[in-house]
């Protein structure tokens, strides 16, 4: 092996870094775009296949324009604020500030049925990492139309089972309230029993994960508990 | 080195270097390496082919750049120069996916990180790339992905189709109609241990049928 200075090995290091540097910033800038669109379109879609309409790609900015009606936020008294975007909210940045201060989206759209439903952005932590999803609600503000979840880094097979229909589907027509309580939806380990309409069947291998994303609904949905009661019919 | 120049480009030992990975010198289950994303990636079968694709396309490039290179990288760094070209390459795969496959990138999720972490591409870095040249280096990369995807595929094949009762998302034995006569899936195929297990398996079927692999005490 031939020798080499230290002289040497610094520069060579040095312009190895520069070159590999240049080389991730360039690639970052001139893909950031595509990647921003692609989230953005992600986020639509996972909208629309929370009130059972399954979109692609290609389709979901024309869906998410006929479907989605009206958008606004409200603050944890359930009064809407004027003047903010919902679509552009970091639910993770509001859940660091005070309760009385966080914007929380509300969306309202119409089903293929004409049933007006309001979908509402969930996040939080599972295993590895975060979850996120999106619940629509029947007029009653009670009943579950359609959910969809999805995540960061699960295990596949285990925990990320979640994004799939099967676990989605379970979902519908639970109910939040028990009388004037908000119960939210349990997630059960070992099986819900039948008929259960605050229950679901938890994730056999994903036990944390499951935990997580209940514990999202939970905090997350809670907030709107003002709104809730203020609109329901 | 210059009777390798003359070496034509499929010469025999040029094709055991892709060939050879798959059996007698698998990387899995005889260098036992990458034996951690082989549990992590196999329980189902989808995940399992795109990490083997992903790992084949990086070990492969990797060993080109650092097969280039092997000349002007000094000793006392080239474990870093190796890890900096990984990661390099690993994060561009991830932000390429993430822009133009935006599917894939979200099925593979945290796996693309955890390339940088798989033990075959430093260890065919280091073992081959560094003393050899490019090409071959490209068809040594091209035939250990291959190895090591072809265990991926076979572990997740099992895993998935006694764990989940499917393959590929189809539900095969739903369609054949077993759970009528009172068969269940596996719970324990979905959990890491049988990855390592079946891993045994396989190893064990290899060294039955080759008794050249068995090690003389």
């Amino acid at each position: 092996m031939k020798h080499f200075s230290n002289r040497y090995i610094f520069i060579f290091s040095t312009i190895m870094v520069v070159i590999v540097a240049a080389l991730l910033s360039l690639a970052a800038t001139l893909l950031q775009p595509a990647q921003q669109r692609n989230l953005e379109i992600e986020k639509k879609k996972s909208m629309l296949e929370s009130i059972r309409i399954p979109a692609t790609r290609s389709n979901t900015v024309d869906l998410y324009s006929k479907y989605i009606k009206e958008s606004f936020n409200i603050n944890s008294g359930g009064e809407i604020i004027e003047g903010t975007d919902p679509f552009t909210v970091v639910l993770r940045n509001e859940q660091k500030k005070s309760p009385e201060q966080q914007l929380l989206p509300v969306f309202k759209a119409v089903t293929d049925e004409g049933e007006p439903v309001i979908i509402l952005p969930v996040e939080g932590k599972g295993l590895w990492g975060p979850l996120n999803g999106y619940i629509s609600l029947r007029q009653d503000m009670n009943t579950i139309y359609g959910v969809t979840f999805d995540h960061k880094s699960e295990t596949p097979g285990l925990g990320a089972e979640i994004n799939t229909s099967p676990f989605e589907n379970m979902f519908r027509d639970k109910k939040l309230y028990d009388n004037q309580k908000f119960v939210s939806i349990q997630v059960v380990k070992g099986g819900a029993h039948q008929g259960d309409i605050h229950g679901v069947d938890a994730i056999s291998g994903g036990t944390i994960t499951s935990k997580g994303l209940e514990k999202m609904l939970l905090d997350c949905l809670s907030k709107y508990d003002n709104y809730f009661l203020k609109n329901r019919n | 080195m210059s009777d390798q120049e003359k070496e034509p480009v499929f010469s025999s030992k040029n094709i055991k270097l892709l060939t050879g990975p798959l059996d007698k010198n698998n990387p899995i289950t005889i260098q036992v390496l990458g034996i951690c994303s082989a549990l992590a990636v196999t329980v189902k079968l989808k995940p399992a082919l795109v990490m083997a694709l992903s790992v084949t396309i990086v070990v492969a490039v990797s060993n080109v750049v650092i097969a280039a290179l092997r000349s002007y990288i000094p000793d006392r760094i080239r474990i870093i120069v190796q890890l900096v070209v990984i990661a390099t390459l690993v994060i561009l795969v991830d932000q390429i996916l993430k822009a133009y496959a935006f599917d894939v990138s979200k099925q593979l999720s945290v796996f693309v990180g955890l390339i940088i972490t798989n033990c075959i591409l430093m260890g065919r870095l280091e073992a081959f790339a560094m003393g050899n040249k490019p090409w071959p280096s490209f068809l040594d990369g091209l035939g250990n992905g291959a190895g090591y995807g072809l265990i991926l595929v076979i572990v997740a094949f099992f895993r998935e189709l006694l764990g989940s009762g499917s393959i590929l998302g189809y539900p095969v034995m739903e369609k054949i109609g077993v759970y009528s006569i009172g068969y269940e899936n596996n719970g324990m195929m979905i959990l890491p241990p049988m990855a390592l297990i079946v891993v045994g398996l396989i190893i064990w079927f290899q060294r039955s049928r080759d008794k050249s692999l068995i090690e003389h005490k």
